[in-house]
């Protein structure tokens, strides 16, 4: 008979270099997963936001029920919303994109309008002395002058998505978070400890990416600060 | 349609308000807890922000430490206690989780509000003799209210959300009924439970909006009226 192995893994240890070796394909395909997740919701999110919020901006009362609307998703705790969300998609990682996608939506919705809103009057009457017309306008001076706002919505709405796709692990899509639901119920500290420091890294590193993004598409506000 | 009347039932029925598993017990549970840990995190966060805010230090913290709150999953956050000593204590876990996630709107808001006071009504409040202890309260907190209590109903509506997610991780609250639904496979049982939460965020929100409201006019969020 062999000893059993006395490693971190046997002593049940937060930090666990052994847990990382073994289960490495396990923690690639949990970050994998993770990764998808997030970045279909917030893709989608921003497809339906943009209109909408161009909608509100252009038709003043659309404005009123887009943002209670919103409020009303974002008020809803998570674990409801994809339980609400349950008879119509069922057990399924739909569900979890589903549900990241209302919530994001309502980050997206206020910031770009928030953004479009800020777009100083004169500026606009410039370019429609310089015969812009609205298509045009929209698309070639107010946009450009909302990015700044849409990105800090954007970093929130993917940052806040990245955590919140660990609850799916209630129907068993939640990427890192059916990780750190194992480990609850079956005591793994190594697991849970690290599948959490793994969500926090993609947050930060989601983060960066998109202020470098954000640096990349609007060179002017950096021209005018230095 | 078919579940949502199915849910229907499932609350009509009057053996799922009883008991320990039952609908008033969970529901004073998750009322108990998001009013205590609210209170905590308010003992806990405004004084101290209050006091920054006041002496202008410490800003980049204050305003940061709600970014990093977002990024930390609430989740990782409730098992990785429940993991720790501290999960022995029944609802131990719950309650510092809250708490962590209550902090951090309240103090970004609060020390915001603070720093947003018109400094030359401040330094008019200072050329009246006033001292820095009567600045803080009769000046600089009464003009940071509207900020302050945005502050508060953040908190509010973040400690109803992680109260439900800490369900997950064997709290109490109107989670388990959502949780319970899971393990039963009970469609039904776990959209009604989802209601009940979603009705309770939606009414706190509500109590907050309908205290704004009613607010004195000096109360209220600048540019809202």
């Amino acid at each position: 008979m062999t000893a059993p192995p006395d490693d971190c893994l046997a002593r049940n240890e937060w930090i666990c270099g052994e847990y990382l070796s073994t289960r490495r394909e396990i923690l690639v395909d949990a970050v994998l997963q993770h990764l998808e997740l997030t970045a279909l919701s917030v893709l989608i999110a921003l497809v339906i936001a943009l209109p909408l919020a161009v909608l509100a901006r252009r038709w003043g009362l659309a404005a009123g029920p887009v943002l209670a609307l919103t409020t009303v998703l974002y008020t809803i705790p998570s674990l409801a919303m994809f339980s609400l969300l349950l008879p119509v998609y069922g057990l399924s990682s739909t569900l979890v994109v589903a549900g990241l996608v209302l919530y994001s939506l309502t980050l997206l919705v206020r910031n770009i309008l928030a953004g479009l809103r800020a777009v100083p009057e004169e500026t606009r009457q410039a370019a429609r002395g310089m015969g812009y017309g609205p298509i045009r306008l929209l698309l070639t001076v107010e946009l450009p002058l909302a990015l700044p706002a849409a990105m800090a919505g954007l970093r929130i709405a993917t940052v806040s998505a990245v955590s919140l796709a660990t609850v799916g692990a209630i129907v068993g899509f939640g990427g890192l978070g059916n990780l750190i639901y194992a480990g609850m119920n079956t005591y793994f500290k190594a697991q849970v400890l690290t599948a959490s420091v793994l969500c926090v890294i993609i947050a930060v590193l989601a983060d960066l990416l998109l202020l470098g993004v954000q640096r990349l598409l609007t060179p002017w506000t950096r021209a005018a600060r230095g | 349609m078919k579940t949502l009347t199915d849910a229907w039932d499932w609350l009509a029925d009057s053996a799922h308000w009883a008991g320990d598993d039952g609908i008033w017990h969970r529901l004073t549970q998750h009322l108990v807890l998001t009013v205590v840990c609210l209170l905590i995190s308010c003992l806990i966060a405004l004084p101290v922000a209050l006091v920054l805010g006041h002496l202008g230090k410490g800003g980049a913290l204050a305003v940061n430490i709600s970014n990093v709150g977002r990024a930390v999953p609430t989740f990782a956050v409730l098992v990785l206690l429940l993991l720790t000593p501290l999960g022995k204590w029944g609802e131990g876990p719950t309650v510092v989780a809250l708490v962590l996630f209550a902090v951090p709107p309240l103090l970004t808001n609060a020390y915001v509000g603070m720093r947003g006071v018109d400094r030359g009504v401040v330094q008019a409040a200072r050329g009246m003799g006033m001292t820095g202890r009567q600045m803080l309260w009769r000046v600089e907190a009464p003009l940071a209210l509207p900020l302050i209590m945005s502050g508060v109903r953040i908190a509010a509506v973040q400690l109803v959300a992680t109260a439900t997610i800490a369900a997950l991780a064997g709290g109490g609250g109107l989670g388990r009924i959502i949780t319970a639904g899971f393990n039963l496979a009970s469609t039904p049982q776990v959209v009604a439970g989802a209601v009940l939460v979603a009705v309770f965020a939606l009414l706190v929100e509500g109590v907050f909006e309908a205290a704004e409201r009613l607010a004195p006019g000096w109360a209220r969020k600048a540019g809202k009226g």
